[in-house]
């Protein structure tokens, strides 16, 4: 294919590399530097789409971030993405692209039968339309409305691209590099200040890379250049393209999505796919430039309808011509600059203006080229339905409501130009007070709120020169307060043309007999008639009427629609425009990737992965992995081809049978040291502290101030004041942070200092009837006797020359021992107790067999600790002393916990004493009861106990001291399960605690 | 997000902080007989106030200090930031 439509010798593409690329399916060639759409425009192309609504056909609007048609469906290296901008995506090598929002193709769809049928769906046609039958909605309504609408489909592949997220700060961040982004960031750097300077084009200049103009003596973007060429020198500043700061935030905290590599056939090794800045800055400069408005006329959304700004940068940037006919239709001066250049390419141009005798330099250089201009003329529609063949002309009246007679004129492209809307996204997102400025018929930003200052046509300023001197004083003066520099800056002079008035004009009536659809919205496909429904059916709040048209909410937000829909509401409505009010401008300011927003917290970096010093022994030996909070836990390890059922219940029974070892490193561990750390214990736990012996340990529970218990361990005296605090591994952060929360801020003056020394030391329990004697073997010059080191006892002992920690506790319910060395020696103790437990037939156990050995003693976990318990209800109200006070105590007397049918933990036994009941099953008295049944206790966990060889779980079932003995129902809808159970104690195995102790 | 001065370490992102709730609750002394209306106006009812708002933040990530922070609810400006003992004028 040739490209027909490019000119030679214009433009800033580079000519000597030339690329292929495929859009539906066929191939076509650009120019490195041209973006998808200008690639597409080159060769002719004008339609990318159909409308989201009616299914129209749509070609491009815009030459950048406010295009509202040209969304397509990307694919690159083996990934797609939807929702990209045609106007934004950069040509590379191969690139691939597809419509949206048509089926089965753009050039047949038979969607835009809606087209046709669109007096049936009007504003709110949907509200009124699919709320009835109810029982329709999930059958027709919705999969119908799903097929038919949105923008391309998300993968639903890996994505296989890395994304980065990156922190900064600066003195000054200046968001746009336009004429008033460049004076201020060379100013400020000049002065010395930090200074980020970011554009979304991979371009800097702004408009300066498209208008006609002159600064020192030099063209708009020869200047741009040689400043961007000036800051890019300097260590102080940063200067980054393709990035969009989308997002201001909180204490002039600005985010920006910086595009690495989008630009690019396959991301660079090492390289993210984009890049997230979090900037916080001192001072925020927002020189985000304006974007044109669109006058609304009939059939305005046929492709070849484009803002004139559009078209003048095709032309000057990517040196493509939008059409060889065009008609220029205006209410300012800026669609002169569009027809001069047009003109001067050889390409006669018509001017339609809507003013009566306009005069200005400008104009005047149009008059002298020769172009035709026709005055008080409007278009009323455009004609031709996948590209403007016609356009039907007409003049208009003084008060613009008469049209005159009818003329059909040809054209291939209509360039529209309503004057100028300012950026203000990022100063309203900062809290700024926006205000309506008459003079430019606009809203601009007021007073600020953050330190942030606006500059340029985002400030409503559309004199070149009158911003250049603003934006270096502004530069200048705000690195002063911040650097002390006062680095003066000749302010160069400029040549621009100037303008005159623009005409409050933006919606063309209706010729009689005529029913043009007038579009305001074009993504969303939001008509004149629409507002106009929505007001007649009494909607006033603009934000309502937004959101009953959906105007101004689809992925462009508005850019092109936002302000003429606020310019008819205030016509129609009689009010002027900031009686009307504006919408909320939100973050993000374009959309932004997931990818990006997530940054590299997929997968396991969502959080760090904790591993004991064991972990490679359990690696090597066959262990099946599971995460417990952030640590990865033995689950069991497998033998041969056992699953996890079995082999958890060989090392089950070994503990019960010989002795088993399990790492308990992740438990939390909290070093308590000072001469009120016994009061500490006391005033947190439930139970009594003040007189536990040195070298003991105490089993205590916690709880919130609410009542509900918090976490549950033993505690050991090491010696006078130093205490060894464990916590369940799930709790051990907070368990901390509770702490430290009572000793700074509740009771400073208790003389404690508490740590975490979770990684410091290295656990195994040892448990089982056989590891007194392995311990003996362990420890051969220490009394591990009953006598030397009883129940809850602690002794110091020497592990083949590294000191260790032994404690007498169990959580296993069998005579166990837990011992501790430092870390880095973990993987010794660890193989050493492997080593001399041989002899006892020792076996190592994951957390199914731990799970199961707590459960059939009836030992409490987080399953039971869930957040909703109190101590009577886990059995544990013998920890809680009546004589002294402690946090959370005075809770304990609410009535709801104190009613005699209070919930309590119980044992629950299936009657076939076969099924194993599912966690989270409800228990029932009447498993036939009509739904909902009521549900009288719930099941909390669930083993297979290894003692009696049959099913076993824990239950909190209300009044559970009272219902032993009871039959009940387990019912699991999800597993679709009813078991007839039996309930018993909670202490199902050794229930008088015997073991322990022997 | 914001951004927090903590007393001991300097400017820092809210990220680095957890909070902790109003500071102007004071945990009733130990011991102390008190009605339910007493103990349900310390542990659940709180004003929930529109302005400026004196609160608890932990320097979690940081140097672990619980600290005080006068803030804005509304606006979400920061006044001024108090060590845990330091009296708020």
């Amino acid at each position: 294919m040739t490209q027909a439509f490019r000119i030679e010798n214009v433009g800033l593409i580079n000519r000597d590399k030339k690329l292929s690329f495929k859009f539906n399916g066929k191939t076509y060639f650009g120019y490195e530097g041209d973006t998808l759409a200008s690639a597409l425009l080159a060769n002719g192309v004008h339609l990318v789409g159909r409308s989201f609504k009616y299914h129209r056909p749509r070609g491009f609007f815009g030459a950048g971030v406010d295009e509202p048609y040209a969304v397509v469906q990307l694919y690159r290296n083996g990934e797609t993405e939807p929702n990209i901008k045609a106007t934004e995506q950069e040509l590379f090598e191969g690139l691939e692209a597809k419509s949206v929002n048509c089926w089965p193709s753009v050039n047949f769809d038979i969607g835009a039968i809606n087209n046709f049928l669109k007096i049936f769906l009007p504003a709110g046609f949907y509200y009124k339309t699919f709320m009835w039958p109810k029982s329709f909605w999930y059958q027709i309504y919705e999969p119908f409305i799903r097929k038919a609408a949105g923008l391309g489909v998300a993968s639903t592949k890996h994505d296989k691209e890395r994304y980065e997220h990156k922190y900064e700060y600066s003195d000054l961040l200046i968001a746009g590099s336009g004429p008033s982004g460049l004076a201020s960031a060379y100013a400020a750097a000049k002065n010395g200040a930090k200074v980020i300077l970011a554009e979304d084009k991979p371009r800097f200049g702004g408009t300066l890379l498209t208008s006609d103009v002159n600064i020192g003596n030099q063209s708009g973007k020869d200047w741009a250049e040689g400043i961007i060429a000036e800051l890019k020198t300097m260590p102080n500043v940063v200067v980054k393209n393709r990035s969009q700061i989308f997002g201001y935030y909180d204490h002039n905290m600005l985010v920006m999505s910086e595009k690495v590599s989008d630009h690019l056939p396959s991301t660079k090794k090492y390289h993210p796919n984009k890049r997230l800045w979090y900037i916080r800055a001192k001072e925020v400069l927002i020189s985000s430039g304006s974007i044109e408005r669109p006058i609304v006329f009939g059939n305005n959304d046929t492709p070849g309808v484009m803002l004139s700004s559009a078209a003048k940068e095709y032309l000057k940037v990517y040196g493509v011509l939008v059409g060889r006919r065009p008609l220029v239709f205006t209410n300012n001066d800026s669609g002169y600059e569009t027809a001069i250049e047009f003109k001067k390419h050889g390409v006669d141009p018509v001017v339609l203006d809507s003013r009566k005798n306009p005069e200005s330099e400008i104009i005047d250089e149009a008059k002298n080229l020769g172009i035709n201009i026709k005055n008080s003329y409007v278009v009323v529609a455009a004609q031709g339905y996948k590209k403007v063949k016609s356009a039907d002309i007409a003049s208009i009246s003084e008060d613009k409501k008469q049209l005159g007679k009818m003329e059909n004129i040809l054209c291939d492209c209509i360039c529209v130009s309503g004057f100028w809307t300012p950026t203000i996204h990022l100063a309203s997102q900062s809290g700024n007070k926006i205000k309506f400025k008459e003079e430019i018929d606009a809203f601009v930003p007021g007073q600020s709120k953050q330190n942030e200052i606006t500059l340029g046509a985002a400030n409503g300023v559309f004199s070149l020169e009158e911003t250049l001197k603003n934006s270096f004083k502004a530069g200048s003066e705000l690195s002063k307060k911040i650097t002390e520099n006062d680095i003066e800056i000749a302010i160069p002079n400029v040549v621009e043309k100037k303008s005159s008035q623009h005409d409050k004009f933006w919606c063309v009536p209706l010729p009689k007999g005529k029913n043009y659809k007038r579009f305001l919205d074009f993504q969303n496909d939001v008509a004149v008639s629409d507002i106009e429904i929505a007001l007649r059916e009494g909607y006033r709040s603009i934000e309502h009427v937004k959101r009953y048209t959906t105007l101004g909410m689809a992925t462009d937000q508005g850019k092109t629609s936002n302000l003429n829909g606020l310019q008819l509401v205030s016509e129609i409505e009689n009010k002027v425009v900031p009686a009307v009010g504006h919408t909320t401008f939100r973050p993000p300011y374009t959309p932004v990737s997931i990818g990006a927003i997530v940054g590299r917290e997929v997968g396991k970096h969502s959080k760090p992965t904790r591993k004991s010093p064991m972990h490679s022994w359990h690696e090597k030996n066959n262990a099946v992995f599971v995460d417990a909070g952030v640590w990865l836990r033995p689950r069991y390890y497998k033998r041969g081809n056992e699953n996890l059922f079995e082999g958890s219940k060989r090392e089950a029974k070994n503990v019960r049978t010989n002795v088993g070892v399990c790492d308990v490193t992740t438990l939390g561990k909290i070093d308590i040291k000072g001469p009120d750390a016994a009061e500490l214990l006391n005033r947190v736990y439930t139970n009594a502290w003040l007189k536990l012996p040195i070298g003991k340990a105490r089993y205590g529970v916690m709880l919130r101030e609410d009542g509900i218990v918090m976490d549950d361990g033993t505690t050991t005296r090491i010696s006078e004041n130093h205490y060894h605090m464990t916590t369940t591994t799930a709790q051990a952060a907070n368990v901390l942070s509770h702490l430290e929360y009572y000793l700074q801020l509740v009771w400073p003056e208790l003389n404690v200092n508490v740590v975490s020394t979770t990684e410091q030391w290295a656990g195994a329990a040892i448990a089982g009837p056989k590891s007194r004697d392995l311990l003996q073997k362990l420890f051969p010059n220490s009394d591990v006797s009953n006598e030397g080191l009883p129940f809850m006892g602690y002794i110091e002992g020497d592990l083949f020359g590294v000191k260790a920690r032994i404690f007498r506790i169990s959580f296993s319910g069998e005579l166990a021992y837990e011992v501790n060395v430092e870390s880095d020696y973990g993987n010794f103790m660890w193989e050493k107790i492997m080593e001399v437990g041989e002899e006892f037939n020792i076996q190592p156990y994951g957390t199914e067999a731990l799970s199961t050995l707590r459960i059939e003693m009836g030992h409490v976990a987080g399953s039971e600790l869930d957040g909703r318990t109190i101590p009577y209800d886990n059995a544990l109200e013998g920890l809680v002393s009546k004589k002294k006070d402690f946090i959370g105590k005075r809770s304990l007397q609410r009535s709801a916990f104190t009613v005699e049918d209070r919930q309590r933990i119980v044992g629950v036994v299936p009657l076939d004493k076969q099924t194993s009941i599912p966690e989270g099953s409800h228990l029932v008295k009447d498993d036939k009861a009509p739904l909902p049944n009521p549900k009288l206790g719930h099941i909390s966990a669930s083993c297979w106990s290894v003692e009696y060889d049959n099913p076993f779980s824990l239950a909190i079932l209300k009044d559970g001291k009272n219902m032993i003995g009871q039959k009940l129902f387990a019912m699991s809808p999800l597993k679709n399960k009813v078991i007839p159970v039996e309930i018993v104690s909670s202490h199902y195995v050794d229930p008088k605690g015997e073991r322990v102790r022997s | 997000m914001l951004y927090i001065n903590c007393p001991h370490c300097g400017m820092r992102s809210q990220n680095e902080f957890s909070y902790g709730g109003d500071a102007s609750v004071k945990r009733p002394e130990l011991n102390k007989e008190l009605s339910d209306q007493e103990w349900d106006n310390f542990v659940y009812n709180r004003k929930s106030l529109r302005g400026k708002h004196l609160e608890f933040w932990q320097h979690i990530s940081g140097c672990r200090q619980w600290i005080k922070v006068e803030r804005d609810t509304a606006t979400h400006e920061i006044f001024k930031t108090f060590k845990a003992d330091e009296e708020v004028a």
